[in-house]
């Protein structure tokens, strides 16, 4: 019994620990299916973790913060899509810009408002979202199998988890079945077929780096006002680059990506619950090497299996009309 | 009854310096197939682009039947029933058919009614136009004459009565051509409006009923296609009369100058793409490789100019080995070895953009003497060297000093002709010597390769303008998915004998 409650804790754990990185990459496919490179993932969720803890402090109310993260990161994006949709500069340049201009930004705002530098200070469970109960936990808790899935795995998550799978299949959905999707993919694949169907390749880029927007800022919320309940300084800790990873791994596809996330998240997951466990013939492994594990992981994988993942063709290119 | 459906008035369009279009005046009369011929660079695309609304005039006016419209994007031109087919397909490699067409005008948000209604509509275009589209192919599945058809069905299907037509042939073949001009009659008996835009004089004399011709951005004449013929359209292009012929003696056959055996090559995606070809070619003959872009010849003539490695056979020089599978000699010890090669790409392959033409000019020979010594340029030399060899190769305008991305097509192709012939190479490798070209200096440029061939050198054609392959080569192969799929003397050849080859069909 003691290993299946094992299975459920690492369970659970992964899908807590994925959160950000499924929205961060949903995020990304958004942007990226419409041409545009999102290396800024890290960046804007490091703001939104900082606006979100900032929001809900001044404001008293997690919300408000969750919606101030999400006007903040939407106009990141739009600052993204300025520089290198508008004015078509280079957009891995733009993106490094805005992760180097955010890591300076949050902590120097957090030294002037709260005397600490990249700290904020804690927030009361009132000023955060706190763990969901679902009905019937304790009810159910006593069947076997279903009472561990549903209480001991499903249950107990912030609301972000939830919001998280479920934005899965709505990604999914938006992308593949609704014209908008449609629009979003050709103009990641040739813009010029979509300038001669008389759709302005501009406002289709800017749309989807407004959505990329507002789910990297649940993804930011998530790491401040939810699993911890502050901002600390680089909190983000590259798990916007590891979402892209996964997003690459899982070549642009929201279901494939999610797997990816999941694994990401299995690994890290892992690494915790293996931390100064004594495994046998091996002995304790060094905390610095398990903690490498999903990192190595990110190597292996995209070294190993990204060569068949095509890219959107457009990729990278910013759109020039006239020659 | 005959009545304007498109009007062009005084229209002007300028790209910085350059006037691309300079008062256009032009009518195009409803239901009537509307040529219009210039060379390239002659403003032809850029009127049209005008028209379809993809850019913005700086003057002038355009009236849709008989009343004034503003154009500010596709989108408008779409909704007064303009419609264009590209000469760079606009299509989604990776969408269905239908995805394509209905891309813009999905008609609701989420996919449903509207899209079975769509394949409904599409599908009877396609039996009334005979197109035989399946609407669920993935584009990049179909062949250029398919994807074609999908970008004539998108403008009907969006309501097209003027049909723009860019260059449509180049990238078919014959038989496609065929099929391509059968469906333009049919939508013209249908009652819409073709503007035909090439610059192939056939075409022009096959297909339509009146014709204009454009020069340096300006609109020299309008006729009707029955008061012309070929010479004088072709007169009126380069604005100077144009042998269209080339003047060719018969050949002096010498001895196996050149010869592949079994030579099978792969592309950097490790896909074979030269499958067992075997070619020999004399001394003092031009042997033509035809066949529709993307068969093997590309990587046929990277492995036999020493850029591409050989996967197995055998390439001989004058009877000795110089490349197998185990070695094979770069581009320069090819070079000392008197083979030259004119590279199908030539803003790829053959020059560096950025660089001042002198410096093109110099390219693989900038460290022998006398044009350096101890590895330190001599410029006075080169430079004289280079305008030597701009006079004689009449590259215009004679400045070594120019950016070699200012020079147009067919004299960027000059520099690399006067580069590759000066050393009188023995062995010539040539491909698509002519594409993107202009008449004039088309004319120039064949003169110069069977010059070469009087003179005693090996020539390989590769070219997918099958005229060309037929006015220059004694002899022609054929290539088709990476194989040699026939071989004739040019004498007794029919260009339809050939298309089939091409296709893959005899």
């Amino acid at each position: 019994m003691e290993f299946l409650s094992d299975i459920a804790s690492l369970t659970n754990s992964t899908l807590r620990i994925s959160t950000p990185l499924v929205f961060a990459a949903m995020a990304g496919i958004f942007a990226e299916r419409s041409g545009v490179i999102d290396f800024s993932l890290e960046g804007k969720m490091l703001m939104a973790a900082f606006v979100a803890a900032v929001g809900s402090y001044f404001f008293g109310n997690p919300w408000v913060g969750l919606l101030m993260a999400i006007v903040v990161c939407v106009s990141l994006s739009m600052l993204h899509g300025f520089a290198s949709v508008t004015h078509k500069g280079d957009q891995v340049v733009s993106c490094v810009a805005i992760n180097i201009l955010i890591i300076g930004l949050t902590t120097a705002l957090a030294a002037a408002w709260f005397g600490q530098a990249g700290l904020t200070p804690t927030l009361t469970d009132d000023q955060r979202f706190l763990e969901i109960t679902l009905p019937f936990t304790d009810a159910l808790r006593e069947i076997p199998i279903i009472g561990l899935i549903y209480s001991d795995i499903l249950s107990g998550h912030y609301i972000f988890v939830y919001l998280a799978y479920l934005s899965v299949p709505i990604v999914y959905w938006i992308v593949f079945k609704t014209s908008f999707g449609l629009r979003v993919r050709a103009v990641g694949e040739n813009p010029s077929a979509v300038d001669t169907a008389g759709i302005n390749v501009f406002a289709m880029r800017y749309k989807a780096l407004a959505i990329n927007g507002v789910l990297i800022a649940f993804a930011g919320a998530h790491l401040s006002t939810a699993v911890n309940a502050n901002f600390f300084r680089e909190m983000s800790a590259g798990r916007g680059y590891l979402a892209l990873a996964a997003m690459i791994f899982g070549k642009w596809h929201p279901k494939t990506a999610l797997i990816a996330c999941l694994l990401f998240g299995f690994t890290d997951a892992l690494q915790i619950r293996l931390q100064g466990v004594e495994l046998p013939t091996i002995g304790t492994i060094p905390v610095q090497l398990i903690q490498a594990v999903p990192y190595i992981l990110t190597v292996v994988l995209l070294a190993g299996f990204v060569g068949k993942a095509i890219a959107p063709r457009a990729i990278g290119q910013p759109y020039i009309k006239e020659r | 009854m005959v009545s304007p459906i498109l009007q062009l008035h005084n229209i002007n369009k300028s790209f910085g310096h350059v006037q691309a279009n300079k008062n256009i005046n032009l009518t195009i009369n409803k239901g009537t197939i509307h040529g219009i011929i210039g060379e390239n660079g002659a403003g032809k695309s850029t009127l049209m682009s005008i028209v379809y609304g993809l850019y913005q005039a700086d003057s002038g006016t355009i009236k849709v039947n008989e009343k004034e419209i503003k154009l500010k994007s596709p989108k408008d031109s779409i909704e007064h029933g303009i419609g264009m087919v590209h000469q760079h397909f606009m299509l989604v490699e990776n969408f269905t058919v239908l995805e394509n067409i209905v891309l813009g005008f999905e008609g609701e948000v989420i996919f449903g009614k509207k899209l079975e209604k769509a394949k409904t509509d599409l599908n009877n275009l396609c039996k009334t136009y005979s197109l035989n589209v399946d609407l669920n192919s993935i584009i990049s599945d179909l062949s250029v004459g398919f994807r074609q058809r999908v970008e004539i069905l998108k403008s009907l299907y969006r309501g097209a009565e003027v049909f723009i037509l860019d260059e449509p042939t180049g990238v078919l073949t014959p038989q496609e051509v065929d099929e391509l001009f059968k469906i333009l009659r049919s939508l013209k008996e249908e009652g819409k409006t073709i503007v035909l835009i090439t610059h192939k004089l056939n075409e022009i004399m096959d297909l339509t009923s009146e014709v204009s011709v454009m020069r340096q951005g300006e609109v020299v004449g309008h006729t009707k296609t029955d008061h012309t013929n070929r010479e004088k359209l072709a007169e009126m292009m380069v604005g100077r009369s144009v042998l269209l012929r080339i003047n060719k003696s018969k050949t002096q056959r010498g001895d196996v100058a050149f010869k592949v055996e079994n030579l099978t090559v792969k592309d950097d995606l490790d896909v074979t793409r030269v499958k067992n070809v075997s070619l020999e070619i004399h001394a003092g003959e031009i042997l033509g490789l035809a066949g529709v872009t993307g068969n093997g010849q590309t990587e046929l003539l990277e492995a036999l100019s020493g850029i591409r490695k050989v996967e197995s056979g055998e390439i001989f020089l004058n009877g000795k080995k110089i490349s197998d599978s185990v070695e094979h000699l770069n581009p320069r010890e090819l070079k000392e070895k008197g083979l030259a090669h004119i590279p199908e790409d030539r803003q790829r392959m053959g020059l560096v953009n950025d660089f001042k033409a002198y410096e093109n000019l110099i390219f693989g020979y900038h460290d022998q003497e006398p044009y350096s010594k101890s590895s330190i340029m001599k410029e006075h030399k080169i430079l004289d060297y280079s305008k030597k060899l701009m006079e004689e190769y009449d590259v215009r305008p004679r400045s070594p000093h120019l950016m070699t991305s200012n020079f147009s097509g067919g004299n960027q192709q000059k520099l690399i002709l006067s580069r590759e012939l000066n050393e009188s190479p023995k062995i010539l490798l040539v491909g698509q010597p002519t594409r993107g070209v202009d008449i004039g200096a088309i004319e120039f440029i064949h003169q110069r390769l069977i010059d070469m061939r009087d003179k005693g050198a090996a020539i390989l054609l590769v070219s997918v303008e099958l005229e060309e392959v037929l006015s220059l080569s004694d002899r022609i192969v054929v290539m088709f998915d990476g194989k040699i799929v026939g071989e004739r003397i040019n004498k007794d050849v029919s260009d339809r004998e050939l298309g089939l080859l091409m296709a893959g069909v005899a």
